[in-house]
């Protein structure tokens, strides 16, 4: 574990443009010693340290298992991230983490695994679904529905179609505008529910996106017999120090930084979706 | 007690009268203590001045706290120097020498303990390093202002001594001269140095019946201890917005408050490109940036800042550190512009939802 004070110096090994505005910054941590011994559960994050601009919190999609780099998908956005994205392989940058609650992985091998994102890329369930495929015989079906607002926000389709095609995995998109060419369902993400055929006792719910679906997607799972403790939401906060101690990210009395970012529905039940918070 | 303070390594800091408020300064002397003066304090409103008692601690607390001498209010945490394409990253070294703080009240001592769940509960390097060493002389509060309202969180006005958070010496001071008590083994080794004579009965006395009265004086009181279901059980209550129609958002109150810990993270890089500083400040939740999330703002409005600040304030502090984050000290009250009453605000919004 790093000290989660001090940065450490990490090299751009690869970019890689996902969309126009998005991208993956492929890095490895310079010194050796500190690559061997850190390990990250997926849904934690980094807090990515560009020179003489600023840090930024990342969750890192890369496996777990994989000791050579950490890929962090970026939105260039703001100042930082769009400092980020000029950055090429071979420059560096500093990484302060892993910091945070990642998704419970262990506990929840055998059983189904339901992902639920809205939004852009959305790269905390990109982790996990990264992470149940390469363990495809540990864990039940998994099913990925994605919601986005037009159809051309959504990236990755080749993913979606190779996730798709391995043995028990189900793929469902939807588009609150979808247009002509859009294949896919032209609606709500909680309207494709019923087309996953869940098995509410032996499912587990993994979402993330914005609260405002969350909050609508819980809803509709309950209806369907899912139990709230089976749920797990991923929550965005503003975050500056990684180890709940400047308290901008706060939700009530959590600091999403240190008790989050990965939740169950009932921690956060009170406060989900509320204005303000 | 100065020069014993100065012979052990400490920078001894003590009330005085700058600027037209009494705040904490280097203190060499003790005729730099405020003998003389007092204060008025009301939602809004701070005057100093000349009582001509012979008391060197007859006022109620300034705007400022223990907090910036822990807690500071800026400071570099680390550094990044760039050569050749590659990034050094060094941490910044924390001050010396031990600070002695002379003529803390009981509502600062409770905020004490309060930061410090914040701040050691999570090993932070920089605020641990300057803790370690305090010294504290406590004064027993007996000039409560009209803002005060310690007696009804049980914070004040008489210090409490403790293993951790407690006092090395506190004081009781009479028109003539000081009760002295230890609360701590190196405290008493001071006092032992210093060879007083010991306290009559009736300098006792008197000295716990001027407490007792600072408690009795105070007119201003939460509506209970514990408000953290009856504030979220009002979220939508009319009040906020009648608040938000007069509050500026200018974030005064989180600054005096002792306990407020928001502190946001800025680099502050050379001219010459070649190295960079990553500095911590104190931030405020009724600024902008506090709830900037790219692309959207949690909290765009004054009345959901307001709301934000009270509720973490009085409500879900409890969940993070099992009391309330209000010592009653009432320095919000004094130094917000338009005088908004926090005592009041809870008052009007928990209604009869909250525990006697």
């Amino acid at each position: 574990m790093m000290n989660n004070q001090l940065p450490f110096q990490a090299e751009v090994v690869e970019r890689i443009q996902e969309s126009a505005s998005i991208f993956t910054l492929r890095l490895r941590l310079t010194d050796d010693e500190m690559r061997r011994h850190y390990r990250f559960a997926p849904g934690q994050f980094n807090m990515v340290y560009l020179y003489g601009v600023g840090e930024v919190a990342i969750s890192i999609v890369s496996d777990p298992q994989n000791d050579d780099y950490l890929d962090h998908t970026i939105r260039a956005l703001g100042r930082v991230t769009n400092g980020l994205s000029q950055l090429r392989a071979g420059d560096r940058l500093g990484l302060r983490g892993p910091f945070g609650r990642g998704w419970p992985l262990a506990e929840t091998e055998g059983r189904d695994m339901l992902i639920v994102t809205g939004g852009l890329g959305c790269a905390p369930v990109v982790a996990v679904i990264n992470y149940v495929v390469l363990r495809r015989e540990r864990y039940g079906k998994l099913t990925i529905i994605q919601g986005v607002k037009h159809a051309d926000e959504l990236i990755w389709r080749e993913r979606y179609r190779y996730w798709e095609s391995l043995p028990n995995v189900q793929v469902l998109l939807a588009a609150e505008h979808g247009g002509t060419l859009w294949p896919f369902h032209t609606g709500l993400v909680t309207e494709v529910f019923d087309d996953a055929h869940l098995v509410p006792e032996k499912t587990t719910v993994m979402m993330c996106g914005p609260e405002g679906m969350m909050r609508a997607g819980c809803r509709a799972l309950f209806a369907r017999g899912i139990k709230p403790e089976a749920v797990y939401l991923s929550m965005e906060r503003n975050m500056q120090c990684g180890v709940g101690l400047c308290g901008h990210c706060q939700i009530g009395g959590h600091f999403v930084c240190r008790n989050g970012p990965v939740f169950t529905y009932p921690q956060v039940s009170e406060l989900i979706g509320v204005e303000g918070f | 007690m100065l020069d014993g303070l100065a012979r052990r390594g400490f920078r001894c800091v003590g009330p005085q009268l700058r600027d037209g408020t009494i705040v904490y300064d280097d203190l060499t002397t003790i005729a730099q203590l405020p003998v003389g003066i007092s204060d008025d304090q009301a939602p809004g409103t701070y005057v100093a001045r000349k009582v001509g008692s012979p008391r060197c601690f007859a006022w109620a607390n300034g705007p400022q706290a223990l907090k910036p001498f822990l807690f500071a209010p800026q400071e570099p945490l680390w550094r990044a120097e760039r050569r050749d394409g590659h990034i050094a990253f060094t941490l910044a070294t924390t001050p010396g020498k031990p600070l002695a703080c002379i003529g803390v009240r009981a509502c600062d001592l409770a905020a004490l303990a309060l930061q410090d769940a914040h701040f050691l509960q999570l090993d932070d390097p920089y605020y641990a390093a300057r803790r370690e060493n305090l010294f504290i002389v406590a004064v027993d509060c007996t000039h409560p202002a009209p803002t005060c309202f310690c007696a009804s969180t049980g914070d004040g006005p008489a210090t409490q001594p403790g293993c951790e958070h407690g006092y090395d010496i506190a004081l009781n001071e009479l028109d003539a001269g000081y009760v002295a008590r230890s609360g701590s083994t190196r405290g008493a080794e001071l006092l032992a140095e210093l060879e007083l004579a010991a306290a009559n009965a009736s300098q006792i006395e008197q000295a716990q019946r001027e407490v007792r009265r600072a408690a009795e004086q105070q007119t201003r009181a939460l509506p209970g201890r514990n408000l953290r279901d009856a504030l979220f059980a009002n979220l939508d209550h009319a009040r906020w917005q009648d608040v938000a129609q007069r509050c500026l958002s200018c974030g005064n109150c989180t600054l005096v408050c002792p306990t407020c810990f928001c502190h946001r993270q800025d680099e502050q890089p050379t001219l010459d490109g070649g190295a960079s500083e990553h500095v911590r400040t104190w931030d405020s939740c009724f600024t902008e940036g506090h709830s900037h999330l790219h692309g959207h703002t949690v909290r765009p409005d004054t009345r959901l800042r307001y709301r934000q600040w009270l509720t973490h304030k009085l409500g879900s502090w409890h969940d993070q550190y099992g009391r309330s984050g209000c010592v009653g000290c009432g320095r919000c009250i004094t130094w917000c512009p338009v005088g908004i009453d926090i005592t009041e605000k809870a008052t009007q919004i928990c209604g009869s939802d909250h525990d006697e």
